[in-house]
């Protein structure tokens, strides 16, 4: 099959070629933001920077970390990531194990699988959500961000088929060997899920780091901003006061862009780093839990 | 006696599930409740279970002869239709690509760079758009300036806006919906290839005859499912890349609904809006889930 005629072996390198290119413009506009955020405010004024640092400077990170304004979201965020990630992979465990059972054994499973699902279909909407929340007086609490979030249905849809999909066999021993429902589930399920738990462990994950709305709406006081929050404000609402109290000299050095830069950067660094250890379990996870043979 | 004991059993299940039902009771299932404060003149400050003024269709009524409710609802249906045809075209159409690569590194390569962009978020992407479409000094009119094209002003011009929200989601998320593709890919048997080869079809005929034959399950299955999504626009997105200039072309249900709401505290008003999408949503996706029952044997759970 391989190098047949000109012409397959044409396409073959046009093909080639086009999706190395198409990759890479999936990343290019952070690789520039990249080098803007470590170059001289006056080479990114002037142009010069597209994909590699000019006049190399870390002035912008050193100005971003020093002012210490960044350090509370970033607690923040980390709170609710360990507290909101914890949660979602318990609950998910916890309700995709029973809705993976077949509903003959399990008469209640078709009511409760309705139930959490239709969650999916309608929701009561922005305001009686913000008004439930303010009720319960969790505002301005890490809680407010992590307790509404609780239950992931769409992570649990993707846990509750791959359990499907474990061979019946293992259960059935279990049981002949006197396992009740908690042992199986914990030494017979979980260990053969490593892929699924680590998918539906990296999607809780990402998402609690990425929220920003309901943060921005939940917390009062913006020092409870976590930090994609926090950066809304920064960046969004264009808040640039601390431009007016630098001097003359440390505008040639950061400027409005490199700051903003430094902090996208610096907000977007964990995911760089956690997502290729990642990648192969959560293609896996994803492919075994939503194609169903 | 074998009932019982298969009840008893069972007994852990049901304790299993308790937090979570808890956890959605009180989190969905009491604001979906809440909406009949879409039938009060709701004053926020008397609370959910207050005293508040029952008042009917009125905050409808006002919505429907709000001057922009109807280029909101064009505009909303517009974006979203956009994105969910380029939702489907661009990652089946890259899917297919990749399947030709024979070289498995740069396969992987190609896959982990053009997952990356789903799990950022759009105030990172936000901020990476607003740099670097800027008019004046972003890279992307400095290049087009390279060619002799004027600086075009992506985020800020009503002609501009509604594809700036489509090309940069798709940019977000192609990559991550050809997942799905490649997977339905491998699941197409090599014999049927063998045999094409055979009868002497080429890699176009292959790709004709057997790959898109193949596929055709999950292409209707993406096309419908994603038909849920007809009020979508992608809040997150526009929210923080829409600017007073651009609510023309770029005000979607999901941000008046904010404005109405949350900025300007017309709770009752901003519930209706919501429970109107949120009606119609339902509507779509039900059709949806059925006819993806009906035509590809899905079911989700």
């Amino acid at each position: 099959m391989l190098g047949k005629s000109a012409g397959a072996r044409g396409f073959s390198a046009f093909n080639t070629v086009f999706l190395i290119v198409l990759s890479l413009l999936c990343v290019a506009p952070l690789v520039h933001i990249a080098a803007v955020s470590l170059s001289s405010s006056s080479a990114v004024t002037a142009g010069w920077v597209i994909l590699w640092p000019v006049d190399f400077t870390w002035d912008s990170y050193r100005f971003v970390l020093s002012r210490g304004e960044i350090w509370s979201p970033m607690i923040v965020t980390l709170k609710r990531v360990v507290l909101g990630g914890g949660l979602n992979l318990l609950m998910t465990i916890l309700i995709a194990y029973p809705l993976s059972k077949e509903s003959a054994v399990f008469r209640a499973r078709t009511g409760y699988a309705w139930f959490f699902f239709f969650t999916m279909l309608f929701s009561g909407g922005l305001i009686p959500w913000y008004m439930i929340i303010r009720q319960l007086e969790l505002l301005d609490s890490v809680w407010a961000l992590v307790l509404p979030a609780g239950v992931p249905v769409f992570n649990i849809v993707l846990l509750l088929n791959f359990f499907r999909q474990l061979p019946k066999e293992l259960e059935e021993a279990a049981f002949m060997d006197g396992a009740g429902h908690w042992t199986t589930l914990w030494k017979i399920y979980l260990p053969a899920s490593l892929p699924a738990l680590a998918t539906v462990s990296l999607f809780a994950v990402v998402w609690h780091w990425n929220s920003w709305f309901d943060g921005l709406i939940l917390m009062n006081r913006p020092e409870h901003y976590p930090l994609q929050s926090y950066l809304q404000t920064v960046i969004m609402q264009r808040d640039m006061t601390f431009i007016q109290h630098l001097s003359r000299a440390e505008l040639a050095v950061v400027s409005d862009r490199t700051i903003k830069s430094a902090q996208i950067l610096i907000a977007t660094l964990p995911i760089l780093f956690v997502y290729p250890f990642l990648q192969r379990f959560f293609v896996k996870g994803i492919v075994l839990g939503s194609v169903k043979g | 006696m074998y009932k019982s004991r298969a009840r008893s059993r069972n007994m852990p299940l049901h304790l299993m599930i308790l937090p979570g039902l808890l956890l959605v009771l009180v989190f969905s299932y009491i604001p979906m409740a809440g909406t009949y404060i879409a039938f009060q003149k709701f004053i926020p400050a008397k609370g959910f279970f207050g005293d508040q003024r029952w008042i009917g269709w009125d905050n409808f009524r006002y919505l429907l002869e709000l001057p922009d409710i109807y280029q909101v609802l064009w505009n909303t249906v517009f974006i979203a239709v956009m994105k969910m045809a380029a939702g489907i075209v661009v990652p089946l159409t890259v899917a297919l690509m990749l399947n030709e690569l024979r070289n498995q590194a740069i396969k992987r390569s190609v896959q982990t760079l053009i997952y990356l962009p789903h799990f950022l978020s759009w105030i990172i992407l936000g901020g990476v758009m607003i740099d670097i479409l800027s008019p004046s000094s972003g890279i992307v009119n400095q290049a087009l300036g390279a060619f002799g094209i004027k600086p075009i002003f992506f985020l800020g011009s009503n002609d501009w806006f509604p594809y700036t929200m489509v090309i940069s989601d798709v940019w977000k998320e192609f990559g991550f919906a050809t997942i799905v593709y490649l997977a339905a890919l491998t699941g197409i048997d090599p014999q049927q290839y063998e045999a094409s080869i055979i009868d002497g079809a080429n890699r176009w005929k292959q790709t004709w005859y057997v790959t898109l034959p193949g596929m055709r399950m999950i292409i209707v299955l993406m096309a419908v499912l994603s038909l849920g999504n007809v009020l979508n626009a992608g809040f997150d997105q526009i929210v923080n890349l829409y600017s007073a200039q651009v609510y023309a072309s770029g005000d979607v249900i999901d941000t008046l609904v904010y404005r109405l709401g949350l900025q300007q505290a017309q709770y009752g008003v901003a519930t209706a809006v919501g429970l109107f999408k949120s009606v119609v949503s339902f509507l779509f996706i039900s059709v949806a889930y059925y006819a993806a029952y009906k035509l590809a044997d899905y079911r989700i759970f």
